[in-house]
């Protein structure tokens, strides 16, 4: 009786060693490192290491070791000294193609790393760093759609040679007021071939004939998934501007972005990099008026709005637009490859390409600018009520010659010096940006109350564990140490799993994993009280042992459920924190009803089963 | 060894009135404090900036009041935090509503006037959007998890036994809320987490108690609902005090140990260890039992010709004589 067949020790033995390799990286801590990735997100060189290896040797520091992705090099030292020297003069020499962050490599031996084993990641309540929620302004985003299909269709009626009256946005559709019921007909045609986009009804007016266009639902989600996943790709790229060794930005629900800078103090930087959002459009000069009369009289011509350059200069450019920052793909400084003067090379998308053609094949000679409009979200209180609005400040960041007709690629030269040939390469990039973002939450924590909480999180498991470890010792004696040993397993199982899953490691993690020490000894102690009274009704041990494990177990299986679906509802609702202690949470509850039921028992017969005579149990 | 003597026999039905009365009184009183005082909320709900802070030595808050004060800022607050170096500073939503996320660089400026060697050791900034969307959340999650274990309860066991279940996790969440009102705890994302699991350990000690309370329905021959009741929870009575000891012993290490960002987690769950404790053993079977649980209810439907369960004397220590 009471004898477990061998595989059943075979798969212990098993899960317990699996656990314990994976539980194992934590226990080695960190390396100080230096980690180099490409600032435009693109592959890295294969020859860098090589380079990497002769600024090392230039500055006679030596490397740990170094690993090579084509993401991202990283390169480990003895010291933090070492570490900054390092990293000081790798930003010298690679220059501004590269991004240079200082980083804790995790000093996991080369054996566990070939198994895939690697530490638990460490929340940035842990490690220190800023987190920023951010939010897209989508209704702005929309407007901007919707003032692009206003152009369109005025572009097209103009192309097609239709009159029309007007072309407006109103609300959420384009209203497009034509003279004549043929006119709307052939308008009609034009824009179900060309704007597919668009859903268009017909409604009369007092003497117009007019059309109602309509932005699909889908194409609606679908610029929302799109203006959400621009955002995120540009924030990627000032975030890499920022130099963090391991950024997370990630999208959360329909209008979101985490942003998440470990390791980061200077939030003021980040914030002013991330939070002012930009956009950017290009637009002809007005070249038949004079910009410092429009000044002075404040008499601007009606096609045409009143700017100002950076210099302070005022400039008359055209309302029609020619590009906007969405239709930008790309920007980047560099060297004209003639006069080896610092230039600006610029990639429009299709659209803005034809667009920019058209402009430029009847304006050679004539003067392009380029806008940088800056949307600043800001918060008033009006009657009580909060009003969300975004203020657009607009400035003319370039103004140009065109030189030849030009479609998708060009490049804008005369800049003063490459450094202004790069800030111009930045504004624009920047400008790149669909839609505004806000942000709504910030949680920075401080390198010091981070260690403080790790410190303090350590402690409390460890204090909270040894009580326990000595409560169930005294009270249960051989039993009870039979317990404890599932009590580890089950903590060595908790944490392998979280490495195992590269789930974050929050404080509120770490009380889950406490509340789970505690919660965990439960099934064991239902079982060992149970035993005990079966032994006072008068069964021999070994059959108590039985009807004890036996008895207990559907309790045990329907307690743990119970508070499952309390962990399972505070993982769908939570955020952030909750949900760690949710994760941690559940996994305890699983793994201990792993270890305190199968590994237990286990053990119990291996003390107990297949003796003859059992007088009595040290219980 | 034992804490509780292995044949109790507490008549704890007898004593369901005075636990009644008891268990009003603290309602009561929940609500009256709840109403009264209300919910300290934190950064979390309401929205709004949390500055902490450590400074060299410890500052004058006089000093630091005036900096912010210069800096055009009200209804702040200042307060020591831990040790009399560390200065939490929290503004109001309104300030946050008008600057939005910059309000923290802004005042970090001002409080380094104080002493330029200020570290920072935590901001928080909830835009007002954020607390509202949190607060529904965190109110739906609980309604959730009484609502899943309403259901699992019911399937498993029976829907008078799932009613006294949700009745002492009420009892337990109402009174936890009451005494955080009470003491004016702060009430953020990591209290509500300690509330799901306030409830989630409530719950497992009332499900261990209604699983011996079927399990003896279904056995013994002999004695009245309420005479098995009494016998299930005495039977149970060691177990439940000692895995209430063992919860407690860790939470109290978190409590002391775990840091004051884990405080009011860590109160909120050792009151409601404590609340579900108690709530298990007089609430929920109390509960099923004024609602008329029966051994009927419980017996598994008897196949022809299967063998019927073993059948047990009641002990006489339970017989009401």
């Amino acid at each position: 009786m009471n004898r477990y067949p061998a595989w059943k020790y075979i798969m212990l033995i098993a899960v317990v060693a699996f656990g314990t390799i994976y539980a194992l990286p934590n226990l080695f801590g960190d390396d100080p490192a230096v980690q180099v990735s490409s600032a435009r997100g693109f592959e890295l060189d294969p020859a860098l290491p090589d380079v990497i290896e002769e600024i090392m040797q230039a500055e006679e520091i030596e490397a740990k070791s170094t690993d090579f992705t084509p993401q991202r090099l990283m390169v480990r030292v003895s010291g933090s000294e070492q570490q900054l020297a390092l990293a000081d003069a790798l930003r010298d020499d690679l220059g501004e193609a590269y991004v240079v962050a200082l980083n804790l490599a995790p000093a996991t031996p080369g054996w566990l790393r070939a198994l895939n084993a690697s530490p638990m990641v460490l929340g940035l309540d842990l490690q220190g760093g800023v987190h920023f929620l951010m939010e897209v302004d989508m209704d702005t985003a929309k407007s901007q759609q919707l003032e692009r299909f206003v152009d369109d269709i005025r572009n097209l009626l103009r192309d097609e040679s239709i009159r029309y009256r007007s072309v407006r946005a109103d609300r959420e559709s384009v209203i497009a007021e034509l003279r004549t019921d043929a006119d709307r007909q052939t308008a009609m045609t034009m824009i179900a071939r060309d704007l597919t986009e668009l859903e268009l009804e017909t409604f009369d007016g007092g003497e117009t004939f007019n059309i109602r266009a309509s932005v699909r639902p889908e194409v609606l989600t679908d610029l929302q998934q799109t203006a959400l996943q621009q955002n995120i790709t540009t924030l990627r790229n000032r975030v890499n501007e920022l130099g963090v060794a391991e950024p997370i930005i990630q999208q959360q629900g329909a209008e979101r972005i985490v942003v998440q800078l470990p390791g980061v103090q200077d939030t003021a930087e980040a914030k002013r990099i991330l939070g002012a959002t930009a956009t950017l459009e290009y637009r002809a000069v007005d070249e038949q008026n004079d910009p410092f009369e429009a000044e002075r009289t404040g008499r601007v011509p009606p096609q045409a709005r009143l700017y100002q350059t950076r210099e302070g200069d005022p400039v008359l450019l055209s309302r029609r637009l020619i590009a906007s920052g969405d239709n930008l793909t790309s920007a980047s400084a560099g060297f004209d490859q003639q006069t080896g003067q610092p230039n600006v090379q610029v990639t429009l998308d299709a659209v803005g390409a034809r667009r920019m053609f058209e402009f430029t094949s009847e304006n050679v000679g004539n003067r392009m600018a380029v806008v940088f409009i800056e949307q600043r979200p800001e918060t008033s209180i009006v009657d009580g009520e909060e009003v969300r609005e975004t203020r657009r400040v607009e400035e003319v960041i370039s103004v140009a010659v065109v030189r030849e007709p030009f479609g998708r690629t060009f490049q804008t030269t005369g800049l003063g010096s490459a450094r202004e040939a790069s800030q111009l390469a930045l504004l624009l990039r920047s400008g790149a940006l669909a839609a505004p973002v806000e942000i709504i939450e910030e949680r920075t924590v401080g390198p010091s109350l981070g260690a403080d909480n790790i410190e303090q999180g350590f402690n409390s498991v460890i204090i909270g564990f040894c009580l326990v470890l000595v409560l169930m010792a005294v009270y249960y004696k051989v039993f009870g140490l039979v317990a404890n040993l599932a009590l580890t397993a089950n903590l060595v199982l908790i944490i392998a799993l979280l490495s195992m899953l590269g789930a974050t490691l929050t404080l509120p993690g770490i009380a889950g994993i406490v509340l789970t020490v505690g919660m965990a000894v439960d099934a064991n102690v239902l079982i060992f009280e149970r035993i005990k009274e079966e032994l006072r009704l008068g069964n021999t041990p070994q059959a108590a042992i039985r009807a004890g494990y036996g008895k207990a177990f559907s309790t045990i299986a329907d307690a743990n459920v119970t508070t499952l679906i309390a962990a399972l509802v505070l993982f769908m609702f939570g955020t952030g924190p909750v949900k760690g202690f949710a994760i941690t949470l559940s996994l305890g509850i699983v793994t201990s009803m792993f270890t305190a039921i199968l590994g237990t028992r286990g053990v119990v017969n291996l003390i107990y089963g297949g003796r003859k005579r059992v007088k009595s149990l040290a219980l | 060894m034992d804490i509780i003597r292995n044949d109790t026999h507490i008549d704890f039905m007898a004593r369901r009135r005075i636990a009644l009365v008891f268990s009003a009184i603290l309602i009561v009183a929940s609500i009256g404090s709840l109403v009264a005082r209300g919910l300290n909320f934190g950064l979390d709900f309401t929205g709004g900036t949390l500055i902490e802070i450590s400074y060299p030595e410890a500052p004058n808050l006089a000093d630091i009041r005036g900096a912010l004060d210069d800096a055009e800022y009200e209804n702040f607050s200042v307060q020591t935090f831990g040790t009399s170096r560390d200065i939490v500073v929290r503004l109001p939503p309104e300030v946050a509503a008008e600057e939005g996320a910059d309000v923290s660089t802004a005042a970090l400026e001002a409080l380094s006037s104080v002493d330029a060697g200020v570290e920072v050791r935590r901001v928080e900034f909830v835009g007002p959007q954020i607390g509202e969307e949190l607060a529904n959340q965190g109110g739906l999650a609980l309604l959730y998890a009484l609502a899943g274990i309403l259901l699992y309860v019911s399937f498993r066991f029976q829907w008078r036994f799932a009613v006294g279940a949700v009745a002492a996790l009420v009892h337990d969440v109402l009174i936890v809320l009451g005494l955080i009102s009470l003491f004016q705890i702060s009430f953020d994302l990591t209290v509500v987490a300690a509330l799901l699991a306030v409830i989630g350990y409530s719950l497992n000690d009332t499900i261990v108690v209604y699983d011996r309370l079927r399990e003896n329905f279904r056995v013994k021959r002999k004695g009245t609902a309420e005479e098995l009741t009494n016998l299930s929870i005495n039977q149970m009575l060691s177990r439940t005090v000692m895995t209430s000891l063992t919860t407690l012993l860790v939470l109290f290490a978190l409590f002391y140990f775990g840091g004051e960002i884990i405080h009011a987690f860590a109160y909120t769950l050792i009151v409601g260890v404590i609340v579900g404790t108690y709530s298990s053993i007089f609430v929920a079977s109390t509960a099923a039992l004024v609602l008329g649980v029966s051994k009927q209810d419980l017996m598994p439907v008897v196949k022809e010709g299967a063998d019927q369960p073993d059948q047990e004397d009641l002990p006489a220590r339970f017989r009401n004589t």
